[in-house]
């Protein structure tokens, strides 16, 4: 089939990209590591190229800072299908992942939904040479959201709570989620839910944002960290059945950089960190437009953790 | 990609309830039927005004094609979320879909309009005024008439252009036959879009012919240059049978 085939030519166009990349850095930049046993006392801190990501790195990066650790930082490298391979190759030696999106990488048939299975199925679907380290409960995942106002007057806190109101509310989302299994017939299988209706708008985007504050939709999918949901005061329904596999925070690290430091250092960061301070820290990047190393210092400082 | 798409849309479970291809048609009809009503009573008095008076050509058409650069899709979003804090009902979309193709319609309708009687024979204009029509005779007696072969072609045009922009209101959920392709683009099923999009493009034809048999009707045939033949009417005598229909300018012959 031609998709197949554009697949693949795209797939060796990534490739070739990735190591003529890889190799262009390694030549012009001295300071790093170009082969991973050379200066095995630095660790290189790389990030994936969306804001959250970033912060989460520099959280990384200046935490091990702390500990007297020699850090790199090698932010924004691009997708999972690039800095896996850069990763492998030792250009970076750990990576904030998020462990559902991580183990579909590895495992395209893993069915795990909760946070310890995921994280179990994760740990058994790694490749040789790479490890994760504890894993933090600060998620990134889908979610169903409400305004303030609708969790307050009915008392929401849970997806489940939604039974008794879902028949006169209006459900918004991207439009693929009125097919999908986690979407609106998830919603129906696992928590019984019947909406009025289902409305298709965009990935999370402004017209849903816009929707759910306008009182178009009473109930939308947003990501759990999104900035609008700070913005705006939005709710995150809690998702105890697990209808959207979990998404947690985790460090992706070299096997051969783990030392008890370095566990000991981004463990406790992890443990520090849960979902409403990572949206909070995503609204500082997007929103208030603030650097990547200042929030992190500010929270590091916070958690006395710098 | 061809025969899924054919057995989409030879697959009846396609063709029933309220996401069925008649309901996605009429919805998709009754947006574009309000759309380009809503067009032409902007675009053909404003049209006729300009056409018979001579006056605000130059802003007016500026305007006019102005508006058709601005990209329909962007303009709908933005009038999306201006207006949804201030209508917390599905008006905040349908009124932005409909704003945004009539301002994609508007440009086609005046330009043929105005352009049309602007561009009537002025033998014709004269001979009008010269047995002693008033300006107003003079535009509804032999201007719009004459004008009527331009006007028909800004009103296929827009229409065209709205049957297949009329899509872009699935994107901001409502329905129409965009919902196959913005859902079948979703959830990748390629056939459901394409099946969609072929759709789209059979509605725009079966519009264009059906205006375009209302075209032949109304347009004067002393103008298009079709006759009936008949024993005393030799083909040889009129014109070319069957003209295109579109030249606004050509003068009555003797029959």
């Amino acid at each position: 089939m031609k998709r197949t085939r554009l697949a693949v030519v795209a797939g060796l166009v990534g490739a070739a990209l990735t190591l003529a990349g890889c190799g262009g850095s390694d030549a012009l930049a001295p300071d790093t590591s170009s082969a991973p046993p050379a200066d095995a006392g630095t660790i290189v801190v790389g990030s994936a190229n969306f804001p959250e990501n970033v912060v989460l790195a520099e959280i990384y990066a200046q935490a091990l800072q702390g500990k007297g650790l020699n850090v790199q930082t090698r932010l924004n490298i691009g997708s999972r299908e690039t800095y896996i391979p850069s990763l492998e190759d030792g250009s970076i030696s750990v990576i904030p992942e998020y462990t559902g999106v991580l183990l579909q990488y590895f495992d395209k048939n893993a069915t795990a939904v909760d946070p310890e299975g995921v994280y179990t199925a994760l740990k058994a679907a790694l490749p040789e040479g790479l490890s994760v380290l504890d894993m933090s409960s600060a998620e990134d995942k889908d979610a169903v959201v409400v305004t303030k106002e609708t969790a307050e007057k009915d008392h929401l806190t849970t997806i489940a709570d939604l039974a008794p109101y879902a028949s006169q509310m209006v459900l918004g989302g991207p439009p693929e989620w009125k097919t999908r299994e986690t979407g609106v017939p998830g919603l129906k299988k696992v928590y019984g839910l019947n909406f009025k209706s289902f409305k298709p708008l965009d990935v999370a985007g402004p017209l849903t944002v816009q929707a759910l504050k306008s009182g178009i939709v009473q109930a939308a999918n947003l990501f759990t960290t999104q900035s609008a949901i700070a913005e705006n005061d939005f709710v995150v329904l809690q998702d105890p059945k697990n209808l959207f596999a979990a998404q947690n925070v985790v460090p992706l690290i070299r096997t051969d950089k783990v030392d008890d430091t370095v566990t000991s250092t981004l463990n406790a960061v992890s443990a520090a960190l849960d979902t409403e301070q990572l949206a909070d820290l995503v609204k500082q990047a997007e929103v208030d437009k603030t650097d990547p190393a200042t929030i992190a210092k500010n929270w590091l400082a916070s958690k006395n953790l710098g | 990609m061809i025969d899924l798409m054919l057995a989409w849309l030879t697959d009846p479970a396609n063709w029933t309830g309220s996401d069925g291809v008649p309901v996605r048609t009429l919805e998709h009809v009754v947006y574009s039927l309000v759309t380009l009503a809503v067009a032409c009573a902007i675009a053909v008095p404003a049209g006729l005004w300009i056409g018979h008076t001579g006056r605000g050509t130059f802003i007016v058409a500026g305007i006019a094609n102005g508006l058709r650069a601005l990209p329909t899709l962007g303009l709908l979003v933005l009038f999306v979320l201006i207006i949804a804090p201030l209508i917390g009902n599905d008006l905040a979309f349908v009124i932005p879909s409909l704003v945004a193709l009539v301002v994609l319609g508007v440009p086609p309708v005046l330009s043929g309009t105005y352009a049309g009687i602007q561009n009537v024979d002025p033998a014709a204009r004269d001979a009008a005024y010269g047995v002693g029509m008033s300006g107003r005779q003079v535009l509804w007696r032999v201007e719009l008439p004459c004008a009527l072969p331009l006007m028909f072609s800004g009103l296929r045009s827009a229409t065209l252009q709205i049957i297949a922009t009329a899509t872009i209101a699935a994107y901001v959920s409502l329905g129409g036959l965009g919902r196959y392709i913005i859902d079948g683009q979703a959830t990748h099923d390629f056939p459901q879009m394409l099946a969609g999009a072929v759709l789209v493009a059979v509605l725009a034809l079966l519009a264009d012919l059906l205006i375009a048999g209302v075209q032949r009707i109304t347009v004067s045939r002393g103008l298009t240059g079709r006759y009936r033949r008949t024993a005393a009417d030799p083909p040889s005598a009129g014109p070319v049978a069957g003209g295109a229909g579109s030249e606004g300018d050509r003068v009555l012959d003797p029959v």
